[in-house]
């Protein structure tokens, strides 16, 4: 497994993990840098070949940037995680969820 | 290096501030399985199981919104598909400091297929695997899950990479 959510995915509970402290939305790495997607998976492969006992984490190195604003605002009512379009699809999105498994197609 | 941001609390507060009267259940498992590797990785079949949403471009190369009203329920798509004509329609990621523009950040389709080419792994499966996000974790651990090992048991695959967005 390769995430950015420690706390979820540990929670959870998965048997190998790579943990990137990245946004939600890089869980295998920078984005267009090749160079740095095969250093995370890298640290996958290295997990399917040395883990030898579930909820095995191992954390990449790298960080985001200098300013870890980011970290401070996501979840807040300064930074809203979803807002306009995004909100409204996620709110049609769990009403056609609930209308197929009213009628019985989930 | 600061502390990783703590989700789990972080959306509680959140969503209490936005009126929702109880908190999220996060998936929580006591027993975790393990399965240790029977053979070399350069002798191995891999596939991804995904939950980044992703869907196929049309022809045109415009977005599928048909495809995008589909909730839940297991996909899969060949290990081939060029990957410009892959997308996520998920929303659910930190819009405000990234992107989902390059598929490989978070679904390593192209990565992998280098990895085969190097000998690090030994090949792909036909086939790579997605949940279509949902709002049920029964649903999840008891359709979804065993579908998707249904496939890849189908399939002969070794090893799963697991990826959300």
């Amino acid at each position: 497994m390769f995430g950015t959510a420690k706390d979820i995915v540990e929670h959870c509970g998965v048997a190998r993990f790579v943990f990137l402290d990245f946004p939600l939305g890089n869980s295998c790495g920078r984005s267009f840098d090749a160079e740095h997607q095969h250093q995370i998976l890298e640290l996958g492969m290295q997990l399917f070949e040395n883990a030898t006992a579930p909820r095995t984490t191992v954390q990449a190195p790298d960080i985001w940037s200098d300013d870890d604003a980011w970290k401070q605002l996501i979840f807040t009512d300064d930074q809203p995680f979803l807002s306009g379009e995004a909100l409204e699809n996620w709110m049609a999105a769990k009403q056609r969820y609930r209308d197929k498994k009213a009628a019985g197609e989930l | 290096m600061s502390a990783p941001v703590r989700y789990i609390d972080r959306t509680r507060d959140y969503y209490i501030g936005q009126g929702y009267d109880k908190p999220y259940e996060w998936a929580h498992h006591t027993d975790v399985p393990f399965t240790p590797l029977t053979k070399p990785l350069s002798e191995s079949r891999v596939a991804i199981v995904s939950t980044s949403d992703i869907a196929m471009k049309k022809p045109d190369g415009s977005r599928d919104r048909d495809n995008e009203f589909s909730v839940g329920n297991v996909y899969s798509l060949p290990f081939d598909t060029p990957v410009d004509l892959l997308y996520s329609r998920q929303e659910h990621y930190d819009q405000h400091a990234t992107t989902l523009e390059d598929v490989n950040a978070y679904y390593p389709v192209s990565r992998l297929q280098e990895l085969v080419e190097r000998g690090r792994i030994g090949e792909l499966a036909p086939r790579h695997h997605g949940v279509y996000t949902g709002y049920s974790k029964r649903k999840t651990a008891e359709v979804d899950a065993p579908e998707v090992l249904r496939r890849c048991l189908e399939d002969d695959v070794d090893l799963a990479v697991m990826t959300p967005v």
